[in-house]
């Protein structure tokens, strides 16, 4: 018998015996009619694409990320150029994207491209990360990134500045938004890593005091083109 | 009493005393109240939340064979290695086969509270492998050669100074009283580590059955690089993590981040799905991923019980029990802390000799009412004790609880037994909390209210006459 065998085999003959219903806070017992949709539980997100703006917005603040909306992307542009001045940057890491290559251009860096493959030392003295996502959630302010959309799973955590560019049409209202929206788009061919980022790296294990840019980034700008 | 029960006394009774320690852990729960109310608030229904939450669990815990076997099934199609651990014997033994068979030289670790119950590093420094805690509170309790003191804030019993007394005891770091400074003190030393490091070892939040997929929950980014440039990754996995949709998470995330820490969301939720997959740029060549039984199944297999298997270590309970808020979690002497803890310990670990934990309760309730997952902790510490006794009872205990029955049957028995009690009451003041009071395992600490001069009995009939 394999341990697979063994444990399910566990499992089968535990399940047996039927537990007793849950008991639902009007007192009655189980089954529930629940509907099984969590966005009717959770914070609301507004209908239209300026609202899911605005809470975005209000979110990315109080998550402490830098949130900006360009009218194109020469705005885009001069706004990475102002965070590579201001935070004195040498080189940059990034992945080849139809926004990335464009703001890359133009910034003229050194840089380091994870696509196919780099040395982490390189990657890991960089000081900012552009990376495009695969959405950003208006109701917690959160960006969507996986393995093709961010250039791996490294580059959005290891430099110290994470710059996200992202379009209009990436904004979702919400978590079940966005988990519906990398489910249509990949099927069963899911990338190996996803991960929903809120703000920038952060610690309170000492006296529950927050600190920024506890392993990963200490900053995190989100950049919104049409 | 067994050596366990009086260990447990003992410390309870110590840390108890420290008053230190108490004002400490009021203070970093205190912010903790305001702000996990705060976000809860903004949830339209959060009573609805957790009533479809405790319902998904409970589909996924009474499936557990069919999701479990489509975890793996989905997770082995794209080259993920399952192996199925019935005890913490065999995962340890696997893993440290992986760190063998690759001759690994540094091993990273973020936080997992299913390898501080198997002592994982335990079992991998013994076999010549050097471990490193990421996940900066638990780097701080490594430091210090003590276990995790709660599942989720593992050093909040720790001060600044005594932090920075550490680190420059231990790595030689300059002096200083700033939070910030300490935590980028260990930012240094870790991103050495993570570069290093060719083994990263993690746990999982979630277990998605749908996509095979496992999710980790963090804010500190530690996880996601433990996962993302070793060339290995083990995740140890609870075999009670799973859920059955992708889109489950979209309630769970955000209701873990609220009950767990007072967090709208944490920073990093990261859902990992196979090693390093064609045309992607970095990740893991191998990645392996350990289910865990180690007697889970035994909890399972009791019904009544079986809800404590949907929890999802938010640690909640843990916050609002006024116990754990005065003895503090390092007396529990248990990987698990808290009510949590005291239910599922003694399945864990045996009943007789972890029975003790589920009496050190007031059954307040406080628990029940704020678990995400509507697990009824303290009846389970009622369970628990019921199950105790019936397994070995307590032949003293019996024959009063027999006599009490005998008395209380018969009216006139009773009767003259108050009044003799009315009678005795203040000569046992005498004696009251002292060596020779029979009763002074309960008055050393607690005073017998004074008898009634009248009972309801007598005063009712008087009260028919007039």
């Amino acid at each position: 018998m394999t341990n697979r065998e063994i444990i399910l085999g566990r499992i089968r003959e535990a399940l047996k015996v039927v537990a007793p219903p849950p008991i639902f806070r009007n007192g009655a017992a189980g089954p529930s009619r629940l509907p099984a949709v969590p966005s009717l539980w959770l914070p609301p997100a507004g209908v239209t694409l300026g609202e899911q703006i605005e809470l975005f917005r209000r979110n990315a603040e109080e998550l402490t990320a830098g949130f900006f909306e360009c009218a194109n992307l020469s705005e885009a542009i001069q706004r990475v150029k102002e965070l590579a001045v201001a935070g004195g940057w040498k080189k940059i890491g990034r992945h080849s994207g139809e926004l990335t290559d464009a703001l890359a251009q133009e910034l003229g860096l050194p840089e380091v491209r994870t696509d196919g493959g780099y040395a982490v030392d390189d990657l890991e003295s960089c000081d900012a990360g552009l990376t495009e996502c695969e959405a950003l959630v208006a109701q917690t302010g959160s960006v969507l990134v996986s393995a093709p959309s961010a250039g791996g799973r490294a580059l959005s955590v290891l430099p110290p500045h994470h710059v996200v560019l992202a379009r209009g049409s990436q904004m979702v209202p919400d978590l079940t938004a966005a988990l519906q929206r990398v489910q249509k788009k990949f099927q069963d061919k899911f990338p190996s890593f996803l991960s929903f980022i809120s703000g920038p790296s952060r610690t309170g294990d000492i006296e529950r005091i927050l600190v920024l840019g506890a392993h990963g980034p200490k900053k995190l700008t989100i950049l919104l083109l049409p | 009493m067994n050596a366990g029960a009086k260990e447990f006394n003992e410390a309870a009774r110590r840390n108890t005393a420290d008053l230190r320690q108490h004002d400490r852990i009021q203070k970093a729960l205190a912010g903790y109240y305001l702000k996990r109310e705060d976000y809860q608030n903004r949830f339209p229904d959060w009573a609805g939340a957790r009533d479809l939450a405790a319902e998904i669990k409970r589909e996924a815990i009474n499936h557990l064979d069919r999701y479990l076997d489509e975890f793996a099934s989905r997770l082995e199609a794209r080259g993920t290695k399952v192996f199925w651990a019935p005890d913490g014997q065999a995962a340890r033994d696997y893993i440290v086969g992986v760190a063998r068979q690759h001759k690994v030289r540094s091993i990273i670790k973020s936080k997992s509270m299913t390898a501080e119950e198997i002592h994982l590093n335990d079992a991998l420094e013994q076999a010549g492998f050097e471990v490193v805690e990421s996940d900066l509170g638990e780097y701080i309790v490594q430091l210090r050669r003590e276990p995790p003191y709660h599942i989720v804030f593992p050093a909040m019993h720790l001060t600044r100074q005594q932090i920075s007394d550490l680190f420059h005891d231990r790595l030689g770091s300059e002096p200083t009283n700033n939070p910030e400074d300490l935590t980028m003190i260990a930012r240094r030393i870790m991103r050495r580590k993570y570069c290093e490091a060719d083994l990263g070892i993690s746990g999982a939040n979630f277990a998605i059955a749908e996509t095979g997929m496992i999710s980790i929950t963090e804010n500190e980014g530690n996880a996601r690089l433990t996962t993302s440039l070793p060339k290995i990754h083990v995740a140890l996995v609870g075999i009670e993590k799973v859920l059955p949709k992708l889109s489950d998470l979209a309630l769970f995330l955000p209701m873990l981040a609220t009950a767990g820490a007072g967090q709208p969301i944490t920073c990093y939720n990261t859902l990992y799905g196979g090693p390093r997959q064609p045309g992607e740029s970095d990740g893991p060549e191998e990645f392996h991923v350990v289910l865990l039984d180690n007697r889970r199944t035994e909890l399972l297999a009791d019904a009544e019980q079986r809800d404590a298997l949907h929890c999802i270590r938010c640690g909640a309970c843990l916050n609002v029990c006024p116990v754990f808020k005065n003895i503090g979690g390092h007396s529990y002497g248990t990987t698990y802390q808290g009510p949590i803890g005291s239910v599922i310990t003694p399945h864990l670990r045996g009943l007789q000799d972890w029975k003790h934990l589920s009496q050190a309760s007031s059954l307040c309730g406080a628990c029940s009412q704020t678990c995400p997952v509507k697990i009824d902790l303290h009846h389970h510490l009622l369970h628990n004790r019921r199950n105790a006794v019936r397994l070995r009872p307590a032949p003293m205990e019996k024959c009063l609880q027999a006599g009490l029955a005998f008395v209380m049957c018969r009216p006139r028995l009773y009767a003259l037994a108050a009044r003799l009690a009315r009678i005795a009451q203040p000569l046992s003041r005498l004696v009251e909390g002292t060596v020779l009071d029979p009763l002074r395992a309960w008055t050393k600490t607690r005073s017998i209210p004074p008898m009634a001069v009248k009972s309801f009995h007598q005063l009712w009939q008087e009260r028919k006459k007039s």
